[in-house]
């Protein structure tokens, strides 16, 4: 509970209106899009600008109040759970986007734009900002930034921090600084930019960015192949990749995937498949033509029992529906979903997800996995109910032992969602205690009261590895 | 002491009635909150989103939170529009958690001065049987002679509404009394399809003249239409506020009045009432010696613009008349859209009559923010939106705007007065539309 005393001085800062603390700001406030994690802030407060961030960020500091910064609040890591209580900070004043600069192939915006809304603007004029999250439609970039988002478009254009070139960013002490600039050469100092893309709002808070655009492709070919085993798609992957193509998209979902998606929707995909691939190709004309040749022999050559390529773009959509419905189709099963993102090498693709499987069996949990092939990053859905704590604790195991098997397959526990609360206590597994003892460092270095989303990223203990099986 | 009696009724309320799997069914991935127009028009305050709605729904129901004002008020906000169902990927059911969430409310909570009397007006009276509405039509007729004050001194309840009574003067209709006969069949030359005809309650007074253009039309596309005699008012305005009781005393009435005659389909020309007339199956759920019949009367629903379509309307030579040259744009009733999901036929039509040039109206697939009497009551919000709306109507450069729902249409009106369009603009039920200036051959 935060004193009244305190409550006008946020008031006298960003004015009455801008300062929420009844129950339901508080309650509608208090959860993200992650299963089983809810925790009520104290105030919510909606700056207008900079320099009432600033302002807000000095008073937690001298109150020693946590502060907790959110988007659209889509993550799926318990990232925006003001798990501390505190100030939830809310960017809808900060939703401009402040500059298009034709000349440098920059745009810089305010960190409550919307993604999608961003994508529409640069490309009526001919522009292209390729990060493209599911979530789009919703996520801001302030969430994207501070997640380092990833999208379908991942494995040729690469994830947001490849398109972040400069980012205002108000410190724990209430300082601003600018990082980067319109430049594609830097080397001046630490990357700061780079450390604090992915930080989950626990080392500052972006008010501005300025990204990087590409010119848009002209043209773009999408098809889908069903196979009758995983290895031959994860083959057929590889070959893709071996042939020197790098596809916009390659999508996948496995069987249990498939028959889900099929049970809601009756849109033709074969039951007994074992996997579906989406490829997807962008670019000038030609070339699009010719690599989907190329990527059409492959399918062929693989084994895909099915191919099936859109003629406009209306079918491409019917094609891509299977896919970007797989996890609402998922979520229709049970009452709650936990969607993780495993992240291996392309090649342990068809390993991993017999592993998979395998461990959903060993725990007795229903997952099925989807996700981007291209870049080994795996969605494992376990489709259970919250309100069932002995499954609860299975599927939690059996992530564990997921975790680890992608770990030790040189892979990571997550690929694009972010550690938040949910995955704190797994962060060792990954980055090992020396890692971790520099991440702790950097963090207490820039927020030593640590008001900036506390109880985010580290954990107060490491999770006990599992023992995994070997066979 | 009271009030703690209260939130702990509240809550078992919301137990008993608010389904929990449904209330589980939302995964919490935001993706219906650009489809929600008051998240929108509150600058993207997550309290008056459809996601923010069913977790405080879920906290008061789990007893994380207690009933208080501050979250009856993010309910109430709620235009009950329903855009967020097309957008939810989970299929969440936010009407009927909304629905029975208020019910509960209603039911425990005593009502603020000014919605009791809106309320005990508008449903205990006016919607509760055509007499009482026919009877009110005459009020208003009187209302319409004799100005705001003298009514006001008369029945003290409409000082209570908020200052759009004028602007509503202005724009409501001139009355005229129903000319369609209950119990009559209207038979057609050609006889192919046989129809049972939904009057409304509101277009049988305010608009009966769309009614008596449905049933011509009707007639000379070869239908039967029957109007069956008992009928009521939908339920639907009951329904949204709380009041389910009252509403399904009206289905059982209906459905009785309906199924007396085998027909084809029964036909609306009000997507509000539609869409609860293709609900009762799911009112009367918990009356299992009638769940058949409802499923069999709300299987025979179906809106004017989607039975003219199948009927071949698009098909037939449609031209505006005497050569003339418009455009038209068309703005969407968010329960013909979001429930019954009838998003192509109108559009269809428009776009198929020659001399007309149709402009999709950007904003068309969000409420207008009339939504049954919530402008009488949330006016700031409902005028937000609705001159947020005007500004897209502006930009069509219509000369038409046309619904399919009265009370939007009633909005539309209010729009174009306020927005100073009026010698620019003409809004009208798409069927009206189609009586007065399209040639149908
Ligand atoms: C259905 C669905 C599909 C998804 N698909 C994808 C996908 O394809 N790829 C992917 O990578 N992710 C995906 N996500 C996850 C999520 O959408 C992304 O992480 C997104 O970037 C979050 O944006 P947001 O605006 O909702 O941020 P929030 O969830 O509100 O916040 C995310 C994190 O950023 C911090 N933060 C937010 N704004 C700021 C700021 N201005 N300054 C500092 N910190 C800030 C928060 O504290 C939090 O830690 C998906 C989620 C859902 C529900
Ligand atoms: S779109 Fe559906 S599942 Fe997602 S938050 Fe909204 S209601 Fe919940
Ligand atoms: S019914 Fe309409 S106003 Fe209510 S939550 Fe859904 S979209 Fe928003």
């Amino acid at each position: 509970m935060l004193s009244p005393s305190i409550i006008q001085e946020f008031e006298q800062l960003c004015g009455k209106e801008n300062v929420q603390h009844s129950n339901a700001s508080k309650l509608a406030n208090s959860y993200d899009a992650t299963a089983n994690f809810q925790a009520l802030p104290d105030l919510v407060v909606s700056p207008r600008n900079t320099e009432e961030v600033s302002g807000i960020v000095k008073l937690c500091q001298k109150h020693e109040i946590p502060i907790v910064p959110r988007g659209s609040g889509t993550n799926l890591a318990a990232g925006t759970t003001p798990t501390k209580g505190g100030v939830v900070l809310l960017f809808r004043h900060m939703n401009q986007i402040l500059e298009l600069d034709e000349e440098n192939l920059t745009v810089t915006v305010q960190p409550g734009v919307i993604t999608d809304e961003l994508h529409a603007f640069v490309e009526e004029k001919g522009m292209f900002y390729p990060p493209d999250p599911s979530s789009g439609k919703i996520s801001t970039l302030g969430g994207n930034i501070s997640e380092n988002s990833g999208g379908l478009r991942g494995l040729k254009y690469g994830v947001t921090k490849d398109y972040v070139l400069a980012l205002e960013v108000v410190l724990p002490n209430g300082e601003i600084i600018r990082t980067g600039g319109k430049l594609a050469k830097d080397v001046a100092g630490y990357d700061l930019t780079s450390l604090m893309v992915g930080s989950e709002g626990t080392l500052g808070i972006v008010t501005a960015a300025t990204l990087k655009l590409v010119p848009k492709p002209t043209h773009n070919q999408t098809l889908l192949a069903v196979f009758d085993s995983l290895e031959k798609a994860a083959e057929t992957v590889s070959a893709i990749i071996a042939a020197k193509i790098i596809p916009a998209t390659l999508e996948f979902m496995d069987q249990g995937t498939i028959q889900v998606v099929e049970g809601y929707k009756q849109i033709g995909l074969p039951l007994d498949a074992e996997a579906i691939l989406l490829i997807e190709q962008d670019g000038p004309e030609e070339i699009v033509a010719s690599d989907m040749a190329t990527v059409l022999t492959i399918c062929e050559k693989y084994g895909a029992r099915e191919i099936s390529k859109a003629k406009n773009e209306q079918e491409a959509e019917d094609l891509r529906r299977a896919r970007k419905d797989a996890l609402s189709c998922l979520a229709q099963l049970t009452p709650t979903t936990m969607l993780e993102d495993a992240t291996v090498p392309r090649s342990e693709i068809a390993p991993m997800v017999r592993e998979i499987i395998r461990i959903a069996e060993k725990y007795d949990v229903r997952i099925h996995t989807f996700g981007h092939a291209g870049d080994g990053n795996l969605h494992p859905t376990a489709v259970t109910d919250a309100r069932d704590k002995d499954e609860m604790k299975r599927v939690e195991d059996a992530f564990a032992e997921i975790f680890e098997t992608a770990v030790n397959m040189g892979g990571t526990i997550t690929g694009e969602h972010g550690v938040g609360e949910m995955k704190s206590s797994y962060l060792e597994w990954k980055v090992g205690p020396s890692g971790l003892a520099v991440m702790q460092a950097i963090k207490q270095a820039i927020d030593p009261n640590n008001i900036m989303n506390p109880g985010k990223m580290f954990a107060k203990s490491t999770r006990k590895r599992v023992v995994v099986h070997d066979g | 002491m009271a009030e703690a009696q209260l939130h702990v009724r509240i809550q078992e309320g919301f137990q008993q009635e608010v389904e929990e799997e449904k209330l589980l069914d939302c995964m919490r991935c935001g993706f219906c909150l650009p489809a929600c127009p008051t998240y929108l028009h509150s600058n993207f305050d997550e309290t008056q989103s459809p996601r923010g709605r069913i977790a405080l729904m879920k906290a008061v129901r789990d007893g994380m939170l207690p009933f208080d004002d501050s979250i009856e008020e993010s309910l109430d906000l709620c235009l009950g529009c329903r855009a967020c169902e097309p957008a939810c990927p989970a299929g969440v059911e936010y009407g009927s958690l909304l629905e029975s969430a208020r019910n509960v409310i209603q039911r425990e909570k005593k009502h603020s001065v000014k919605e009791k009397a809106a309320r005990y007006g508008a449903f205990k009276h006016l919607f509760r049987n055509q007499r009482t509405m026919e009877r009110a039509t005459g009020f208003i007729r009187f209302y319409q002679k004799s100005g705001i004050q003298a009514l006001t001194r008369k029945t003290g309840i409409l000082s209570l509404f908020p200052s759009i009574m004028k602007d509503m003067e202005a724009i409501l209709p001139i009355l005229d009394k129903s000319r369609i006969k209950k119990g009559h069949t209207y038979e057609s030359t050609k006889r192919t399809t046989k129809i049972a005809f939904f009057t409304g309650c509101m277009m049988d007074t305010i608009f009966s003249q769309t009614n008596q253009s449905t049933v011509k039309l009707l007639q000379q596309l070869g239908c039967d239409v029957w109007v069956p005699e008992n009928q009521v008012c939908c339920g639907a305005l009951q329904g949204h506020s709380g009041e389910l009781d009252l509403a399904r005393e009206n289905a059982i009435r209906n459905i009785e009045a309906f199924l007396a005659q085998d027909v084809d389909y029964i036909v609306n020309n009000a997507g509000g009432c539609g869409a609860f007339l293709s609900e009762y199956d799911h009112l009367l759920k918990d009356h299992p010696e009638l769940l058949e019949k409802a499923k069999a009367f709300s299987e025979k629903t179906i809106d004017i613009s989607t039975l003219i379509e199948k009927l071949g309307v698009t098909g037939r030579s449609l031209k505006l008349k005497d050569g003339r040259q418009a455009i038209l744009t068309y703005q969407d009733s968010c329960h013909l859209r979001n429930v019954n999901r009838v998003v192509d036929e109108p559009r269809a039509i428009m776009q198929s009559i020659d001399g007309a040039t149709y402009v999709e109206l950007p904003t068309a697939d969000q409420c207008c923010g009339s939504a049954g009497i919530y402008n009488l009551i949330h006016t700031e919000m409902s005028m937000r939106i609705l001159d947020s709306k005007m500004d897209d109507v502006k930009a069509t450069e219509a000369q038409f705007l046309l619904t399919s729902n009265p009370g939007c249409l009633l909005q539309m009106k209010l729009g174009i007065e306020k927005a100073g369009l009026s010698d620019q603009m003409e809004a009208m039920h798409l069927v009206d539309f189609l009586a007065e200036y399209v040639d149908v051959e």
